[in-house]
């Protein structure tokens, strides 16, 4: 019976890609079906402006 | 209370109070004589306040030109050097109830069209729009952009007055509410609410004009079907807006303007203090001739279209306009989608029908802008940087995020005890 990475190796992957674009677009070019989630830290990882939005929101 | 519970009270009254503005249409008259602040050596402009000297090409351009058309200068030379003398008062057309596309100039013998709320008295102004092509507010400068300028205060305002008082008010919201069912997105694309409020205003101007001046006057706005409601959609957008300002403990943007040089917006618990960033570039389509390397910052204050929910926040309902902006028309609904993320609620009044009559992301709240580093999506014309060229493309950009968290740090420093 194939394992899942039987079926990764033989299939090929899919892939969700979280963040970073450039992984996306790396993905995509190589011809993997791939969808993006757009996704950073919040308030871009500022911990002061972090700070205020834990206070605020 | 928490301060948590506190800021979701002041974001239910300020939607609520939006909501509840009806902007009329009840006058034309010229500046000098309704917005408050205008004097005879005054000149509003686009944007946040801004001194001569770094003002951009194009608004350097129509100051100058403006200033011969008032008869304050004899050449557009004359009006440059006038203008650069200390004796023009300048200042941010928002912060005289009044908005303006492009560089905005407001100036005291321009009729501007008078909105107004009936509940409250509330009063928006903006001039009539001049159409496409070598245009004033684009900071464009000719003999034919003088002659356009005087007909318009000669023969169009007078004659679209007359039938505007006739008409007893002619209800903006409804005409905008109704062109976004029609395909436009009520900033770049106006063509359906022109045509409506052509439908609304011909009666009257067959009771009160004759039929050369109808004539001349239907033609001119024909002609500029594509543009001509915005000037009628800012200031309704603008009446809007400033029903949510000056509300304790309310993070919601009430204005966002640029001026060629810098962008800035205005939140309603910070009272009137603008936050700012350097004006971002504009991608989009150029007209033949010109590329990237030819164009102004973003500029003018018909970002109030995207405050209140419409514009680039309404684009899902505009799939046409990406053959102007750039861009696929899958996107125009991807954007509008994004908007939500950043919005305090739906806009009832305007609503999209592919998303099964969905109303309009509206209210945007500094602190998600912040938290997702989502800033609001603009679609809008662009200026060639140089005075006198005018207009020479349009596309798509995204407000900057510094003057957000700027606004945020502020707001944290007045409401944290």
């Amino acid at each position: 019976m194939d394992t899942q990475i039987d079926k990764l190796l033989s299939n090929g992957p899919k892939v969700v890609n979280i963040g970073l674009h450039s992984f996306f677009e790396a993905a995509k070019a190589q011809g993997i079906p791939t969808v993006h989630i757009k996704w950073e830290p919040p308030a871009q990882g500022n911990q002061e402006l972090l700070h205020l939005l834990n206070e605020l929101l | 209370m928490t301060i948590k519970n506190m800021i979701e009270k002041a974001n239910k009254k300020a939607l609520q109070r939006m909501a509840d503005v009806q902007p009329i249409l009840v006058d034309i008259d010229l500046a000098i004589n309704v917005v408050p602040g205008m004097e005879k050596r005054t000149i509003f402009h686009a944007g946040p306040p801004i001194e001569w000297e770094r003002m951009s090409g194009p608004t350097k351009g129509a100051i100058a030109g403006i200033l011969v058309y008032e008869g304050l200068a004899n050449t557009i030379e004359e009006g440059y050097t006038l203008a650069a003398s200390g004796e023009i008062n300048f200042d941010s057309n928002h912060d005289h109830d009044t908005v303006g596309p492009m560089t905005g100039i407001t100036a005291p013998h321009q009729p501007v069209f008078i909105l107004e709320d009936p509940k409250t008295k509330s009063n928006a102004y903006c001039t009539l729009n001049e159409g496409r092509g070598k245009v004033l507010r684009f900071g464009g400068w000719s003999d034919d952009v003088l002659a356009r300028l005087n007909w318009m205060r000669d023969t169009l305002a007078p004659t679209l007055r007359k039938a505007i008082i006739h008409s007893k008010g002619i209800n903006v919201k409804a005409i905008i509410s109704e062109s976004l069912h029609q395909g436009d997105e009520a900033h770049n694309r106006n063509r359906s609410g022109t045509y409506l409020f052509l439908g609304e205003i011909t009666p009257h101007l067959l009771d009160t004009a004759d039929s050369s001046q109808v004539k001349e006057v239907f033609q001119f706005i024909k002609e500029n079907a594509d543009i001509f409601n915005l000037n009628l959609s800012m200031p309704h957008s603008k009446l809007i807006a400033d029903a949510a300002r000056d509300i304790d403990y309310c993070p919601l943007m009430v204005a966002m303007a640029r001026n060629g040089t810098d962008i800035g917006i205005q939140v309603s618990g910070l009272g009137r203090k603008w936050f700012t960033s350097p004006a971002t570039m504009v991608e989009g389509l150029y007209f033949p001739g010109y590329t990237a390397d030819d164009a102004c910052p973003d500029l003018g204050d018909s970002t109030i279209s995207e405050v209140i929910g419409i514009g680039g926040f309404a684009m899902a309902a505009s799939p046409a306009i990406v053959s102007f902006v750039g861009g696929a028309a899958s996107e125009a609904v991807s954007r509008t989608e994004r908007m939500y993320e950043i919005t305090e609620g739906k806009n009832k009044s305007f609503t999209i029908p592919i998303l099964d009559f969905k109303g309009t992301p509206t209210g945007v709240d500094i602190r998600r802008v912040v938290e997702l580093n989502e800033t609001p999506l603009i679609n809008t014309g662009i200026a060639h940087k140089e005075a006198g060229i005018g207009q020479i493309g349009a596309g798509l950009t995204a407000a900057p995020i510094e003057m957000f968290n700027d606004a945020l740090r502020a707001f944290g420093v007045k409401y944290l005890k």
